[in-house]
């Protein structure tokens, strides 16, 4: 399930309750959108402060109207998140499901440990973009800075720009998708063939993220399992 | 054959025979040892402590009549819903795969007995446990394996894990034989595979972040729970500074005999310090910071009997954790399985192999057969026994020194046996008034 265009939110919920954060605190903030009153909010003023939206586990809208800090949507489950700005360390670690749309850039881990749901960065990503995924879908418009997907379990990051070094390492079942450049790949992380099944599921994700890339465009990475068994051959165990 | 030393045979104290069968070992199979358990090397501890009771100076308390409380509160520095133990004794963090099903609901089943409480670990949150916890203690570990905050919401408490004391910087590991599918499916990994969780938490770094995820965590939660940050007892003066500086409600030093599901052997034996050790300097850094008894302490790492908890509380504990004498009370290296012990190569009080998963007693496996031998109804109220044991015998010595409630047992209380545990815990070695190192 894609995250909504800022049209579709406004139609499904045309008067969005406003919470201020020049006026209250981010605990009255999250309080509210703990027990709801309302399906849909907007957030007036962040300025950069930390855990927006974390804990939401309904199905409401919430757009956040500039620049969010670390933690933003974090542990997010149903709700769906716009931030019309850029989001700090962590936006939506670890994702049950729902969805959050970053319109800018995200800083580092941008949704660690996600176990579901869609996180779309338009812009680019930093360090640890996915790391310790365990099933979160993950669309960055841009590029990601370096370590993206270390120790990735599960689920599917496509990057849209360029991956930095050591992708993948340590990779266990995450699929990898990257249009642009890659660095170094990390350890155990291999490239792997595009087959019409990987065609198909990058043009889904493509599709829920509203770009228009060509999937034939990207390259899959993935697991060689080499690590997967503790011997003493390759001395890192 | 006639014993090797009747026969004037020397053992050598550099190359013993363990030492000699690790060489062995080493050289046959090219991998290094990997087990459960704690340090089984001696290092300074709680039995080179001696508690003074009172005579002339000190008025004593009537043994079994005369009140002598136990009680602790925890974490009520931030949280509204601070936890109320009976008992100063908690159970540690030990993971569902790493123990079975049953174990860990014995666990719940014990500490929910005697009114303390217990704790998941690396894998998630089982609903046995849940189920059985009346007190629960939810771990968020570098691995983040199973993390949900509806399991967050659903615990008493949250821990957050950086170290353990068997092996501080490094991360967990589970082998291939646990991860069967419930665990597999908890963890999201392949199935049979020998895994490693990572050392280093995944969205955070370094105590200025670790300030803000606290705070991620108590919004998560609405402020209720009590939040914990749990090391491995290293640089433990300048670790537990930063904890209360980044929020933490309680910390938790784990010292280095702490026992361990998976670890490996150069890492449980070397790293760390002795809890002896650590509890002065986790002490010393929340007096300096104002904060002792307002942020709790709780201390793990060879505890065994009510003197252990009785001496970690002089030096400054409010609670202390137990894992391997928790294991044992539940029927961990029964002589009743001496025999299939021996057949995997040990023996019934030497069996440390929990990495394997063929436990005998049904604790540290995920075979279902194995794991069936242990009634979790039984092995519970074992469990909750020898906590009474650990509770009664802790008062007993408190009564002892004239004390209404175990937590006014004070450092002024114990003497050392030897030079090093006087320095290392503070207290004078005994009949001496000479601390090692103090005043510097
Ligand atoms: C079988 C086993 C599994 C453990 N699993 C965890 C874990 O998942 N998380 C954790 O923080 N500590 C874990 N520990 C460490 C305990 O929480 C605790 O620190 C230690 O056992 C205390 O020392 P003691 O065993 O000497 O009482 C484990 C210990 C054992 C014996």
């Amino acid at each position: 399930m894609g995250a909504l265009s800022r049209a579709e939110a406004q139609e499904r919920a045309p008067q969005p309750v406003t919470i201020d954060l020049a006026e209250v605190g981010v605990r009255a903030l999250n309080a509210e959108l703990h027990a709801p009153t309302a399906t849909s909010y907007e957030v007036l003023h962040p300025h950069g402060a930390h855990s927006i939206a974390a804990g939401v586990h309904d199905e409401i809208d919430v757009g956040v109207r500039g620049h969010a800090g670390y933690f933003c949507a974090g542990m997010n489950q149903r709700g769906r998140v716009v931030v019309d700005g850029s989001a700090g360390n962590g936006v939506a670690e670890n994702m049950m499901s729902g969805s959050v749309r970053v319109r800018g850039d995200a800083s580092q881990a941008a949704g660690a440990t996600g176990r579901g749901g869609l996180l779309v960065v338009e812009g680019r990503a930093s360090m640890r973009c996915g790391i310790s995924m365990k099933g979160i879908d993950i669309v960055v418009g841009g590029d990601i800075g370096a370590m993206g997907a270390f120790m990735a379990q599960a689920g599917r990051l496509v990057v849209c720009g360029d991956a930095g070094d050591a992708l993948g390492d340590s990779i266990y079942e995450a699929r990898l998708y990257v249009r642009g450049r890659t660095g170094t790949l990390g350890a155990d992380c291999v490239e792997k063939p595009v087959r019409d099944e990987h065609l198909a599921e990058l043009r889904e994700l493509l599709t829920a993220a509203g770009l228009d890339h060509d999937p034939a465009e990207f390259r899959r990475f993935g697991s060689a399992r080499g690590l997967y068994h503790f011997t003493g051959d390759h001395g890192s165990y | 054959m006639k014993d090797p030393a009747e026969r004037g045979l020397r053992e050598s104290a550099t190359f013993d025979r363990a030492t000699i069968a690790a060489i062995q070992h080493a050289a046959r199979t090219g991998v290094y040892d990997i087990r459960g358990w704690g340090a089984k090397r001696a290092v300074p501890h709680f039995d080179d402590l001696l508690v003074l009771g009172a005579s002339m100076s000190r008025y004593p308390l009537e043994g079994y009549r005369e009140r002598c409380d136990t009680d602790v509160v925890l974490g009520d520095r931030h949280a509204t819903r601070p936890l109320h133990l009976d008992i100063p004794v908690t159970i540690a963090g030990m993971s569902f795969g790493a123990l079975s099903a049953q174990a860990k609901e014995a666990l719940g089943r014990g500490a929910s007995e005697v009114g303390t409480s217990t704790t998941t670990g690396d894998g998630g949150m089982t609903d046995e446990e849940r189920g059985e916890s009346k007190t629960l203690v939810y771990q968020l570990l570098p691995s983040r394996y199973g993390m949900d905050p509806d399991h967050l919401r659903a615990a008493d408490a949250i821990e957050i894990v950086l170290g353990q004391g068997a092996k501080p910087g490094g991360g967990g590991m589970l082998l291939g034989q646990k991860i069967s599918d419930r665990v597999a499916e908890m963890r999201t990994l392949p199935p049979g595979i020998d895994q490693r969780s990572a050392c280093r938490h995944p969205d955070w770094t370094g105590p200025d972040d670790l300030t803000i995820k606290i705070g991620e965590l108590r919004e998560i939660t609405d402020w209720e729970k009590p939040i914990y940050v749990k090391v491995g007892a290293t640089r433990t003066y300048y670790d537990v500074k930063l904890a209360v500086a980044a929020g933490a409600d309680v910390v938790v030093v784990d010292g280095m005999q702490g026992g361990t599901a998976a670890t490996q052997e150069v890492f449980i034996e070397h790293v760390g310090i002795p809890i002896l050790a650590a509890i002065p300097q986790a002490a010393q850094a929340l007096r300096e910071l104002g904060v002792h008894r307002k942020v709790q302490l709780i201390v793990s790492g060879g505890i065994r009997t009510g003197a252990d908890v009785a001496k970690a509380m002089a030096l400054g504990a409010d609670a202390v954790a137990i894992g391997t004498a928790a294991l044992i009370a539940l029927g961990d290296n029964d002589p009743k399985y001496a025999e299939e012990y021996e057949a995997l190569g040990s023996g019934a009080g030497y069996y440390d192999d929990f990495q394997d998963g063929r436990d005998p007693a049904g604790i540290t496996t995920q075979d279902p057969e194995l794991a069936a031998r242990l009634d979790p109804v039984e092995a519970g109220h074992r469990l909750a026994n020898y906590l009474r044991v650990l509770t009664m015998e802790a008062q007993t010595l408190a009564r002892a020194c004239g004390k209404a409630h175990v937590r006014h047992l004070e450092p002024e209380d114990l003497v050392a046996l030897t030079v090093e545990s006087a320095a290392m815990a503070r207290v004078p070695l005994a009949g001496t008034s000479w601390i090692p190192g103090a005043g510097r």
